[in-house]
C-alpha cells in the first residue's frame, strides 16, 4: 500500500447523484445509495447492477455480520431488513416508523444481534437484528434540562467494539456514550470545532458525517465541517477529530493541507495507522493523515464532490460516492500496466 | 383654508399641496373618490407578509415534486383542502391551507437577492434613479387610520425608520420594531403627569403664535412629528409583547421568529395597517435540506399560531396575509445539496382578506423547472395584493399635482384569485 500514489482504479456511472457507499460482504460487490431512492448492489467484475426499492434517499447502511442482509434507514423514518445477496430483493422486515423523520445513522453491534438506529426525532433506538423489534429507545431524561440527552437532529451512532458502549453524536456537536447494559447515558462531551450558530443566517451547522472507534476502541474518529464562515454557502473546513475514549479528550483534529472548503462526508481507518478522509464542498478530494499527525500528508483530487468512503478489507481499495454519479473505486497502490 | 406661508411663493403653496398630499390627507388625495374611501374605513382592512429572506425554495414548501430528479428527499403531505400538496416540513400550515391560496406560476427572472427583494416589495423592477414606494408604504398610506397615533408601516425586526417610501414621504416609511417599545418614547421619570401636560401647552401654544406668522411646510412637518410622537408615546405598550400572557408566549415559541409572530399579532391588533416579518435564512447552497428541515420547523409552527389567532379574532377576513421570498430556488440540487438562486418557477402562498380560500393559481412542470399554466411576476402579485385591500390598483396617487401609479400600470391583478 502507497496511499501517495493513490488513483482511480475504476468508475462506475450511476444515473444520479450519490450519497452512500460500502463494500459489500460479498467478493467484488460494492452498495451505494443514490438520490433516485434506492439502494444499488454493484458487482465490480461483471457490471451487474440489482436495485433495492427503499423508497427513499438512505445515508446510513450496514450488514449482517454474516453477510446476507443489508439494513437501510431511510430519510423516510423507515428500518428495512433485506436480503443481501438477492437477485430480486424484497423486504424481510419493514419498520415503518422506526423515527418520525430522516433515519441518519445505523450500525450493527460487534455480535451482530443488535442494530441501532438514530435520526431527526432526537431519538435513539436499539432494535432486534433478526427481526427488527424494538429492544430499546435511549432517550436520557429529557425532563431535565441539564441532564444528558440528545436535543437535535441525531447525526450517526457507532458501538464501541467491546459491545458494551454506544456512541451517539447530534448537530449540536453533542457526543453521548450510552451504556448497553442498563441504556443509560454515561456521559456527553462536545466537539466544539465541528457544530456552529451561524449568526448570520441564524441556523446551526454541523453534525457528524461519520463516527468510528478503531479496532482496539481506545479512539474515536467524528468528521464534519470545522471553522464555518458562512453556512448556507458551505464555507468552512473539512475535518476530522480524534477523541481519546478513556477521558473523552480531543486529542487530534486533522485538517487539509493545502486548506479545502467543504466536509469531511467520510472516514476510512486503515490498519496501518493512516486515517483516509472523503471531501465534497469546493470540490473533492481524499485526504491522507498519519496517525496523530494533523497536517494532511497527502491529499488527491477526485473528479467531483465525495460523498461517503469505505476501506475494503484488502486495505488498498477505497469507494467513493460521489456528487456527479460516479462509484468511484480507488487504489492506494502505484499504477500497474 | 389656505396656509398662510411666509414667504407666499407659488414654490411653496406647490410644496405645501405636496406636502399635505404626502403627510395631512392621507386616503383622501387618492385618485379613487371619496366614496371608495369612507368603504375602505369602513372595512378596516391591513396586510401582514412573512418574507422569508434568502429565498425559500418552492420545492421545500409550496411547490413540493416528490419522487423527481429535482424534488429532494422530502415527500408532500395532503393538506385541508382535497388535492392541495405541500411539502412535509409544513404539517401545521398544512391544516390551513383551506384559509390560504398558493401561486405556483411565478417567474420573475431574477436571482439576485437584491433586485429580488425590490421586485417583491416594490412591484416594480428596480430602475436607476428611479424611486418607488414600498408596499408597506403603499399599503400606510392607502389604509391610513386617521385614529390611530401608531405608525402604519411595521417591520419587524428592526430598529429606527427606514427610507422607503419614496415621493409619499417619511411619514410613511417603515418603523423597525422589536417586540419592546420604541426608545425613548416614555415620559421622563422626573417629569409629572402634570409638567408634563403643561409643557406640551407650552410648546403648542408658542408654536401657535409661531405659525400665525411664519407657518411653512417644514414647521407643519415639524408640528406633525410631535403630534405623531404624543400619540404614539400614550400607545407605547401596543408594542410590548411583554404584556402577552405565558401561554401565548408558549404557544408562538421563545426563538426570534416565534416572538416577532407575536409582536405581529399585537401590532394588527392595534389595527397598524402594513405589518412585515423577517425570517431569516433560506439561502441554501449548501445542506439546502437539512437547513429547511431547520428553518421551516421554526417557521411552520408560529405562523400556524398566527393564522389561528387571526381567525379566532375574526381578522383573518380583514388581514391579507402573503408569505413571499425574494426568489425560490433552483430545481437542480447541486453537489453541496444545495439549491442555488432561482426565479423562473417558483410560488408564493397567500390568504385572508379578499383571497379566495384553497385555490392554486398556476402551475410548473413535472419536476418544476418551468411555469406551464399562469405565468406571473411580480407586477401582477403587487395588483393583487393592492385589490385584495379593497384599493383600486390602476389608481394613481396625487403627489404635487402629478399622478403616481400605485402599481405597474403594465400590469393587472390575477382576478380568479380575488373574492
Amino acid at each position: 500500500m502507497d496511499f501517495r500514489q493513490t488513483h482511480i482504479e475504476k468508475t462506475h456511472k450511476h444515473t444520479r447523484p450519490l450519497i452512500s457507499c460500502r463494500f459489500g460482504p460479498q467478493p467484488d460487490c460494492v452498495f451505494f445509495a443514490a438520490e433516485d431512492f434506492q439502494l444499488w448492489r454493484w458487482n465490480i467484475s461483471n457490471n451487474e447492477k440489482t436495485a433495492f426499492n427503499t423508497d427513499a434517499w438512505v445515508r446510513g447502511f450496514c450488514f449482517s455480520r454474516d453477510g446476507q442482509r443489508v439494513i437501510t434507514g431511510g430519510y423516510d423514518g423507515r428500518l428495512i431488513i433485506w436480503p443481501a445477496t438477492a437477485t430480486a430483493p424484497q423486504p424481510i422486515h419493514v419498520i415503518d416508523k422506526a423515527h418520525e423523520g430522516w433515519i441518519r445513522g445505523v450500525a450493527i453491534s460487534p455480535d451482530g444481534s443488535t442494530l441501532a438506529t438514530v435520526g431527526n426525532d432526537h431519538m435513539v433506538r436499539l432494535w432486534n437484528a433478526a427481526d427488527g423489534t424494538q429492544i430499546a429507545e435511549l432517550k436520557g431524561h429529557v425532563n431535565d434540562e441539564k441532564a444528558i440527552a440528545h436535543r437535535s437532529h441525531v447525526y450517526n451512532v457507532a458501538f464501541h467494539p467491546d459491545g458494551k458502549a454506544l456512541v451517539t453524536g447530534d448537530l449540536m456537536g453533542q457526543l453521548i456514550e450510552w451504556r448497553l447494559a442498563d441504556r443509560q447515558p454515561v456521559r456527553a462531551w462536545t466537539a466544539d470545532s465541528l457544530s456552529k450558530y451561524d449568526k448570520g443566517f441564524r441556523a446551526q451547522i454541523g453534525g457528524f458525517r461519520t463516527l468510528q472507534f478503531n479496532s482496539d476502541g481506545s479512539r474515536l474518529f467524528a468528521s464534519g465541517i470545522t471553522a464555518v464562515t458562512n453556512a448556507f454557502a458551505g464555507i468552512g473546513n473539512p475535518s476530522v477529530v480524534e477523541f481519546a475514549r478513556q477521558d473523552n479528550k480531543q486529542l487530534v483534529e486533522y485538517l487539509s493541507q493545502p486548506k479545502l472548503q467543504g466536509v469531511a462526508w467520510g472516514v476510512a481507518l486503515h490498519p496501518d495507522d493512516l486515517i483516509i478522509g472523503a471531501h465534497g464542498g469546493s470540490n473533492g478530494n481524499l485526504m491522507f493523515w498519519k496517525a496523530g499527525e494533523a497536517t494532511a500528508a497527502h491529499q488527491f483530487r477526485l473528479p467531483q464532490n465525495g460523498r461517503d468512503l469505505d476501506l475494503h478489507p484488502d486495505g488498498l481499495q477505497l469507494a467513493v460516492a460521489c456528487s456527479d454519479g460516479k462509484l468511484q473505486i480507488c487504489r492506494m497502490d502505484k499504477k500497474t500496466s | 383654508m389656505d396656509a398662510r406661508y411666509a414667504c407666499q411663493s407659488t414654490a411653496h403653496q406647490i410644496a405645501r399641496r405636496g406636502f399635505l398630499s404626502l403627510l395631512g390627507t392621507g386616503a383622501a388625495s387618492l385618485a379613487a373618490g371619496p366614496s371608495l374611501l369612507a368603504g375602505l374605513q369602513q372595512q378596516r382592512r391591513r396586510m401582514l407578509v412573512i418574507f422569508l429572506s434568502g429565498g425559500v425554495s418552492q420545492l421545500e414548501s409550496w411547490d413540493p415534486k416528490p419522487r423527481t430528479d429535482t424534488g429532494g428527499p422530502f415527500s408532500a403531505i395532503p393538506t385541508a383542502v382535497p388535492g392541495m400538496h405541500i411539502s412535509e416540513l409544513l404539517p401545521k400550515t398544512a391544516q390551513h391551507m383551506n384559509r390560504l391560496s398558493l401561486i405556483r406560476g411565478i417567474n420573475t427572472n431574477n436571482g439576485d437577492h437584491g433586485k429580488g427583494k425590490y421586485q417583491m416589495t416594490y412591484g416594480r423592477n428596480q430602475m436607476p434613479g428611479v424611486e418607488n414606494p414600498h408596499l408597506g408604504a403603499v399599503c400606510a398610506r392607502s389604509l391610513e387610520r386617521s385614529d390611530n397615533p401608531l405608525p402604519g408601516h411595521i417591520h419587524i425586526p428592526g430598529g429606527g425608520r427606514g427610507n422607503n417610501a419614496a415621493y409619499l414621504g417619511p411619514r410613511y416609511a417603515s418603523t423597525g420594531v422589536n417586540g419592546k417599545p420604541p426608545a425613548n418614547s416614555q415620559r421622563l421619570g422626573n417629569l409629572t403627569i402634570e409638567i408634563d401636560e403643561r409643557r406640551n401647552a407650552f410648546r403648542r401654544r408658542a408654536n401657535e403664535r409661531f405659525l400665525s406668522q411664519r407657518r411653512t411646510a417644514e414647521t407643519d412637518a415639524y408640528t406633525q412629528s410631535f403630534e405623531q410622537a404624543q400619540g404614539l408615546m400614550e400607545k407605547r405598550d401596543a408594542f410590548d409583547i411583554s404584556q402577552e400572557s405565558a401561554k401565548d408566549h408558549a404557544r408562538y415559541g421563545s426563538h426570534d421568529f416565534g416572538q416577532h409572530c407575536l409582536t405581529a399579532r399585537r401590532m394588527l391588533e392595534h389595527d397598524v395597517p402594513y405589518v412585515q416579518v423577517s425570517h431569516t435564512n433560506y439561502d441554501t447552497h449548501n445542506e439546502n435540506f437539512s437547513f429547511h428541515l431547520e428553518q421551516l420547523a421554526e417557521f411552520d409552527a408560529p405562523f400556524s399560531c398566527l393564522l389561528t389567532d387571526l381567525s379566532d379574532r375574526g381578522m383573518l377576513e380583514s388581514t391579507l396575509v402573503v408569505v413571499m421570498s425574494e426568489f425560490g430556488r433552483t430545481p437542480r440540487i447541486n453537489a453541496r445539496y444545495g439549491r442555488d438562486h432561482w426565479g423562473k418557477a417558483w410560488s408564493i402562498c397567500l390568504g385572508g382578506a379578499g383571497i379566495q380560500p384553497g385555490a392554486v393559481i398556476g402551475a410548473t412542470n413535472t419536476n418544476g423547472t418551468e411555469v406551464v399554466d399562469r405565468e406571473v411576476d411580480h407586477g401582477h402579485l403587487f395588483h393583487t395584493y393592492l385589490s385584495a385591500l379593497g384599493l383600486d390598483s390602476s389608481s394613481s396617487f396625487n403627489i404635487g399635482g402629478r399622478e403616481q401609479p400605485l402599481a405597474d400600470p403594465a400590469y393587472g391583478p390575477i382576478d380568479e384569485l380575488l373574492i
